[in-house]
Formats: structure tokens, sequence, C-alpha cells
């Protein structure tokens, strides 16, 4: 019975109901919009790095797993030194500059190399490099840049060709000349990070145990282990970003619940006096006005979600690249309880006046 | 209940109200008592504290002083959970204004009653048809109230108030509302659930002609009952 009392009060003003819910779904496409941005990234970040086709990765000197690397102060001798190595079939070294967006970047690649190493590029249009100032951009590069192959760019004010463009997935969206890129950058001989092939991808640890004590200080990865790694708990920046995130929505949410309720009860003045001349308890009526903003949180969430899935289309049209869209099914009973939180605790002031009202005024209220 | 003995039973009820620094005396020594079974009229000037008297009487609101005895249950000590039980179990309301839930349908405003008083039971009520078949509003009660003429949204706040056999109605002005005709339709309806299930009912009106329908008239004025109607037996 309670339910229905709940379902037909929601019911009979479904304005007010579609603007609360609407107002709680906000916050709870926020938080999902951005652990879903933030998972995309770094699994967009992850699928590059394996699509180099390496099995151990060598970085220089005090970096970490995802640190952009600006400077590049690995030597270049260290290439033949490597390739030296036994089980080593390949190495091959990149330099990585930054672009102007925050996410963007452009690899210096040694393109014979690198296509030995990664198989090749899936060129959709055009082809490899044919002089200094051509650059290969991935699909995503090309779609949101709108380019095509034979266009030029500005890219570190300077004007580029678009030789190629090709499958995303492997390493970067833009790329360009290791040589070229260096001299630009005044780091000529020197290199970023070192990707390595092996004979067999069995000897990984025999190679990287060697190489540790070969090279003290330098951080060596297998391809393998730095995949696994690509996960929110190992960014503890973007953990507590989300966090924040977080805390907001529960923010919004009880106010949100807190106003709407406040304004329901209100209006449900005299419908409260009723129910307690009928003998209704305090309890009956905390309950209902609870029930009530559950049942918005509940729709909210809903709302929220399906907001989500229309975010990530926008973002995936708008700004594939620097966004790559990820949903995130595991967070939705999160956001449910987000919000549900946020809505008991907003119910709850309004709820208790609604409970203790005397119900005389309350009948009399107009 | 409370063999043979009164059902209401009220003395030198007082009744203030504060309003601000003002005090006002709503109810100034008010003694009533009421068999089971009864049919009482409650006429009086405006502002001589009928309305009151039923709140009080109702467990709506506590008295200032006096003895309140309700059913065999002393309302003087009564805690506001006390009162709110009082109000499931043994007394009911029917008020000038129909104060039927706007969002529910008639049938579930009675329900809502019966939710309440703890009695969900869905099955067969024969006893229940009989009041439905009684009111007429057998046929109206998938309506909401909206969709009600203001003589069948009485039947249905009187269904309601009747639905878990209180031991007392109270009907503050229940025709104040209503054209003639209604007015007629539901007062015959009080008499017949009083004569018929031998409901004790208390009805406050202006109108003298209503008034009639009851077995006595007290008159209130100025928070004073004066006119004691005989006992009922004599
Ligand atoms: N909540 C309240 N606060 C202050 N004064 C009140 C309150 N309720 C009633 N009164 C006062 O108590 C007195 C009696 O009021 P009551 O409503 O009982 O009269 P009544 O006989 O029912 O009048 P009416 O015929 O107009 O309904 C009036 O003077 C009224 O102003
Ligand atoms: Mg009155």
């Amino acid at each position: 019975m309670i339910q229905k009392l709940v379902w037909e009060n929601v019911r009979h003003r479904p304005l007010r109901t579609l603007l609360s819910a609407l107002l709680i779904a906000i916050p709870v496409t926020l938080v999902l919009t951005l652990v879903g941005l933030s998972r995309g990234m770094l699994e967009d970040h992850r699928r590059r790095t394996q699509g180099v086709g390496a099995d151990v990765l060598v970085r220089p000197k005090g970096a970490s797993f995802m640190s952009g690397t600006t400077s590049a102060p690995i030597p270049e001798a260290m290439i033949a030194f490597l390739e030296k190595q036994p089980h080593v079939k390949l190495a091959t070294g990149i330099v990585v500059q930054p672009l102007s967006g925050p996410f963007s970047t452009a690899a210096g690649i040694d393109l014979e190399k690198f296509t030995r190493m990664n198989g090749g590029f899936r060129f959709l249009s055009g082809g490899p490099f044919q002089q200094k100032d051509d650059v290969i951009v991935d699909q995503y590069f090309a779609q949101e840049q709108k380019v095509r192959a034979g266009d030029t760019i500005t890219l570190m004010n300077r004007q580029w060709t678009v030789r190629g463009i090709v499958e995303p997935g492997v390493l970067n969206r833009v790329f360009m000349d290791l040589r070229h890129l260096q001299d630009l950058t005044g780091n000529t001989g020197k290199l970023g990070q070192i990707y390595l092939k092996l004979d067999a991808p069995e000897n990984t640890d025999t190679v990287i145990a060697s190489l540790k004590t070969l090279l003290e200080d330098y951080p060596i990865w297998s391809m393998k282990e730095l995949a696994t790694l690509y996960t929110m708990d190992n960014v503890p920046a973007l953990r507590s970003f989300i966090n924040v995130m977080i805390g907001i929505a529960m923010v919004i949410g009880f106010a949100v619940v807190c106003l709407s309720m406040y304004m329901a009860v209100l209006q449900r003045t005299r419908e409260v006096g009723i129910l307690k001349s009928l003998g209704a308890s305090r309890a009956f009526i905390l309950g209902m006005i609870l029930r009530e903003a559950v049942l918005l949180a509940a729709v909210g969430t809903v709302l929220g979600i399906g907001l989500t899935f229309a975010g990530n289309w926008l973002l995936a049209t708008l700004a594939p690249s620097s966004f790559p869209p990820s949903t995130v099914p595991d967070w939705w009973p999160m956001a449910l309880l987000i919000s549900l939180g946020g809505a008991v605790l907003g119910a709850l002031y309004p709820g208790m006046r609604a409970a203790s009202q005397d119900p005389i005024e309350a009948l009399a209220y107009e | 209940m409370n063999d043979g003995g009164p059902i209401i039973h009220v003395e030198n009820l007082r009744k203030v109200f504060r309003v601000g620094k003002v005090e006002v005396e709503a109810l100034r020594g008010v003694n009533l008592t009421v068999t089971p079974g009864e049919f009482v009229s409650i006429i009086g000037p405006s502002g001589s504290g009928k309305s009151t008297l039923f709140h009080i009487v109702g467990g709506l609101t506590p008295a200032t002083s006096g003895i309140v005895r309700v059913a065999g249950k002393d309302l003087s000590r009564m805690s506001d959970a006390g009162r709110t039980i009082l109000r499931k179990q043994t007394v009911s309301f029917v008020f000038q204004r129909f104060n039927l839930l706007p969002t529910l349908t008639a049938a579930d405003n009675i329900a809502v009653a019966r939710h309440l008083a703890g009695r969900n039971h869905t099955g067969a009520d024969p006893e229940f048809e009989q009041i439905l078949d009684l009111l007429g509003i057998a046929k109206r009660l998938h309506h909401k109230p909206n969709e009600l003429s203001g003589g069948e949204q009485q039947r249905v706040a009187i269904a309601r108030a009747v639905v878990n056999r209180p031991a007392i109605l109270l009907a503050d002005e229940p025709t104040g509302n209503l054209d003639s005709v209604n007015s007629q339709t539901v007062l015959g309806l009080l008499k017949r659930l009083n004569q018929e299930l031998g409901q004790t009912i208390l009805m406050i009106t202006h109108d003298p002609e209503a008034a009639a329908y009851g077995d006595h008239i007290v008159s209130m004025r100025d928070g004073r009952i004066v006119s004691q109607p005989p006992a009922r037996l004599a």
C-alpha cells in the first residue's frame, strides 16, 4: 500500500518527478563519464603500447611506467649495444614530443625498423614517409582534424604533409621521422625510449634479468607486465580526482533531493495531515518520503546511465582521438549507491518535518 | 469494549491556544457524556469550540486540562504515539472538505485506512460490501476524487471512516460543502449507519434541519455546552 501511495504521488506530478530525476541524473552522468574516459584513455594507451609488437621496453633513468617522456636522454649508441645482447633480434628507439592539446603527442620513429617490429602499419590511405616533413596519422586523429592523405597540417608551428593515414592502435596517433624530430627538438643522437624484439617471447625474463645487471638504474619492463599496469589504481592522481568528483556528485545529489523533497512535502502538507488523521504514524510518513526519494534516485540513476551513453556518442563523434570513450557497467552499482546515499540523506530532513507536522494545522493548509 | 458505560466521557475540559502572547480559550469547562450507539448533533455559533472539542476527542490534539475518556481510554495521559493509535483504531473523522487523498482512487483511499489499521486482507468482506452498497458508491470506486461529485466524495470519505469499524465517528460539518439533495443523502446514510450498524456518531452542523437527524442536539456557546441532552435510555 505504501508503495502505491509513493508511486501515485510520483505519477501525480510528472513534471516535478522528471525534473528531480533529471537533476539526480546529472551527477551520475558526470561520474560515469569521467570514470569511462579515464578508463578509456588507459585502455587505449595499453592497446597502443601492445601494438608496438615489442617484448621489452627500456626507459631512461628515473622514469615511471607512464611518464610522458619529453626529454630524450638515452644515447643512440645504446641501440647497437642492445642489439648485441643474446636473444635480442631488433632494437628501435623513439622520441615523444608533446603537441598542442593536453593529451596529444607525436612520436618520432625509425619507420624501417619500426615496421619490422610491428609487422607494418595498416595504411587506410596514402603511404610511408617520402620526405622529412611528412607525418603519418591514425584514423581518429585524421577524423578529428579533418585531414586526408596529401593535406598539409600545422604541428609544432611548422607545416607538415599528411603522407599516410593508418589504422589506430599502434603506439601513437601522430608519427614523424625520428631523425628529423630529434634535430627539430635539439635531441640529435638521443632517444626517449627503446623497444626490443626478442627471438622468442619466452626469453623475456632471461633478457630482462641480464639487462638489469648491465644497465643499472634503467627501468626495464616486459611489455606484458606493462600492459597490466594500465589501471586506475596505478595512477594515484586519477584515483583521487575521481574520488573528488564522486564527493561533488554526492553533494549535488543531496542538495537536489533535499530541495525537491522539501517542495514535495510542502506541496503535500494537507495529504500528510489526512494520513495523520487516519492514524498514520511518524514512521509511516517518514518511510513514505524516504521511499519516494529512493524511487527518484533510482529513476535518476537509470536516466543518468542513459545520458552517459548519449555523452559517449557525442565525444566519439566530436573528439575520438583525445577521448576514446568507454562505458563502465561495473560502475553502475556505484552510481546507484551514490545517488541513493545522496537521496536518503537529502530526504531525511524534509521527511522528519513532515512526520512531525501538526495534523490540525496540516489539514487547514491550503 | 466498555460494558454499557459511556463511550465518551468529558469532564471540565479546557483548551487554551497560545498565539504569540495572546491566549485564546477555545474550551472553558466542557462536560459531555455519550453512550454507545448514540447519534449526537452539535450546534453552536462559529468559534464556539465545536471543532476543537472534536479534535481533542479524536486525538488530533491534547487537552489543556480536564478528563477525557474515549472507549475506556484516558486521553489526558496519552502521548502523541498513543493518540496516533487511537486515531487508527478507535475514532475516525469525516470533514467538511472531504479530505480524500487526491492521488488515489476512491478504492485506494479506503484501502489506505485499512492498511493503516493493519487490516490488509483482500479477501471477501461481506460486511464491507454491505457498507459500500449502503453508501451507493460501489460503481465509483475506481475513480479519483477529482472525477467524483462532492456528494460522492463525501460518501467515499464516510466509507473510509467506517471501514475499520471505529467506536466513534466524528463528522465535522459533513454537509457544509454539499447542496441540499446531496446533504440529505449523506445525512440519511449517517442515520442508517447509526441505526443498522449501531455506529456511534457525533456530528457538528450549522443547519437545524441536519441537526434533527441526531438523537439529541447539544448546543455550544463560548467554549461551553449550554444544553446537555437527556440520557438516551431515559
Ligand atoms: N490552532 C488554533 N490556534 C489558535 N486559536 C484557535 C486554534 N484553533 C481554534 N482556535 C480558536 O478557538 C476558538 C474555537 O474554534 P473552533 O474551530 O473550535 O470553533 P468552531 O465552533 O468549530 O467554529 P466554526 O463553526 O466556525 O467551525 C476560536 O476562537 C478559534 O479562533
Ligand atoms: Mg469548526
